[in-house]
């Protein structure tokens, strides 16, 4: 097995400590950092992805994948920016007002980044304000909203609004998801896609991103 | 009114008991703000929650939970409330005790930390003991008859909220339950703990019933606790939804009658399970309705 493919398998693994010491190996062997990026550590998130969605595996063992993933991500990632190569797109996610579960937002987050999005995560209970601000200020295409209660829903649609008023809807786009919000929901906020779970709403990402 | 006879009895004689339905759900019905901490009901409308639990007793519970699940310390702590804690337990435990009045069992309710253990999480299983201790505590301090752990997702969590429980009060009955989401391959919570390792852990760890909470209605639950029957010879307690929410006009509704629950509910005893109770979108109805079914029932055996 090739370094790469033994980086893949440290991910698939969740051993960060693996993971990390054969990235600097292969950094010092001056391979590609993108190629590094891409066949090393996305391709294995992207095998957690498919065995989570086929419930062989479960949140625990896609967090410990996501721990391993990032140990040698913060390795590349100044390699990456010091080389001018682009991330697959830039995503703003957070749990909207009065909504403190970050479970299903967390888990997105991970496979956003780990199918090489760069994502900004604002956390929880995040007003439509911010939401809006953050995504002018960190240049982002998309972003992304979790909602668990039925109660704090509406605030998506306070987000797509904004957008609308400063002129920036189809500029930024606007993905939803969450266990209460369904297509027809997001629809009529006039969110431009709805997520059904994590892999879904990276399918809808990066078509929103054009990726 | 005579000296109720104490749970670990009612629970060893192999009577079915009623547990009451749900809380938070009542309680947004009740002007709960969306995104406030429930337990803020506590100390802001005891009225409200004395009432509801007075509603549940009527209907015909046996025991009624309280406005705790998320009163642990590290949860509070999301909503800013960690140092009113200790007050916010002892109050809801007193508002409960009032309504019940001799006639039903006060079960202190203990939801999830809220936080991510270690390895996959961040946070070190010693502190969620400690955290689940301290409820505890102040719940025995105030007087519970039962508690009842539920909602659970991760079985580490779990065993450690029921460990806390015993090694404050052992010999006071503790219910532990979990949330099961079915999948192609069984049923699993969302951390992928299966039923059959849920009984056994929630055993070890001195649970004195095992079952399941939220997420299903009655039907699925019905499976649920047929696979807790094969694996497990503690008495079963199952507390289904009133089906899953859909949402008509920015509301959740719960489609699950009272009537269909109560008929159901004879299938849960036919399985084995001896504490029914109720969670998400129940209602005073569905207890009532359920109460009814078990006296015919009971009567008949």
């Amino acid at each position: 097995m090739g370094l790469l493919d033994q980086i893949a398998e440290g991910v698939i693994n969740g051993d960060d400590e693996q993971v990390a010491q054969l990235t600097q190996q292969v950094i010092e062997q001056n391979r590609p950092p993108k190629q590094i990026l891409d066949v090393g550590l996305i391709a294995g998130m992207n095998i957690v992805g498919q065995r989570f969605k086929a419930h062989e595996i479960f949140l625990p063992d896609v967090l410990l994948a996501a721990k391993a993933m990032y140990a040698g991500m913060d390795l590349l990632k100044p390699l990456l920016i010091a080389q001018g190569i682009p991330s697959v797109g830039r995503v703003v996610i957070g749990t909207v007002r009065g909504d403190l579960h970050d479970i299903g937002k967390n888990l997105v987050g991970i496979m956003l980044k780990g199918a090489g999005f760069d994502v900004i995560d604002l956390g929880r209970d995040v007003a439509p304000e911010e939401m809006v601000r953050a995504a002018k200020e960190q240049d982002a295409a998309v972003i992304g909203m979790s909602a668990l209660l039925t109660t704090t829903m509406p605030a998506m649609g306070e987000v797509v609004q904004l957008l609308k008023q400063e002129k920036l809807d189809g500029k930024i786009k606007t993905i939803v998801g969450g266990a209460p919000v369904s297509k027809d929901f997001a629809h009529g906020i006039g969110a431009d896609a709805y997520g059904f779970d994590a892999a879904n709403a990276v399918d809808r990402v990066r078509q929103l991103v054009g990726a | 009114m005579r000296e109720m006879e104490t749970l670990s009895n009612r629970l060893a004689s192999g009577a079915v008991l009623l547990v009451d339905g749900a809380t938070g759900t009542m309680l947004l019905e009740r002007g709960l703000e969306p995104g406030k901490a429930p337990e803020s009901f506590t100390l802001s409308h005891p009225e409200v929650l004395e009432d509801i639990a007075r509603q549940y007793v009527s209907a015909g519970a046996d025991i009624v939970g309280t406005n705790t699940f998320g009163a642990s310390p590290m949860r509070l702590e999301l909503y800013g409330l960690a140092d009113r804690a200790e007050e916010l337990n002892r109050e809801a435990v007193a508002t409960v005790r009032r309504a019940a009045a001799g006639r039903a069992y006060v079960a202190g309710s203990v939801g999830p930390s809220g936080a991510m253990l270690t390895p996959h999480g961040d946070t070190d299983p010693r502190d969620v003991y400690e955290n689940f201790r301290s409820q505890m505590q102040w719940l025995a301090d105030a007087g519970v008859d039962c508690v009842c752990v539920e909602t659970m997702l991760d079985l580490t969590e779990a065993t450690l909220a029921v460990q806390a429980a015993k090694d404050v009060s052992p010999h006071t009955p503790v219910t532990a339950t979990m949330t099961f989401d079915e999948t192609p391959r069984g049923f699993f919570t969302v951390m992928g703990v299966s039923v059959e390792a849920a009984a056994a852990g929630l055993a070890d760890a001195g649970a004195d019933a095992v079952g399941s909470n939220c997420g299903s209605g009655i039907e699925v639950m019905i499976r649920i606790a047929e696979e807790f029957r094969r694996v497990s010879d503690l008495p079963i307690i199952i507390q289904p939804n009133a089906g899953l929410p859909e949402i008509e006009g920015g509301k959740a509704v719960y489609s699950e009658t009272p009537e269909f629950t109560a008929d159901r509910a004879r299938l849960l005893i036919d399985a084995g399970v001896r504490i029914i109770g109720g969670c998400c979108g129940t209602t005073p109805d569905h207890t009532r309705a359920v109460r009814e079914m078990v006296n015919e029932h009971q009567g008949a055996a």
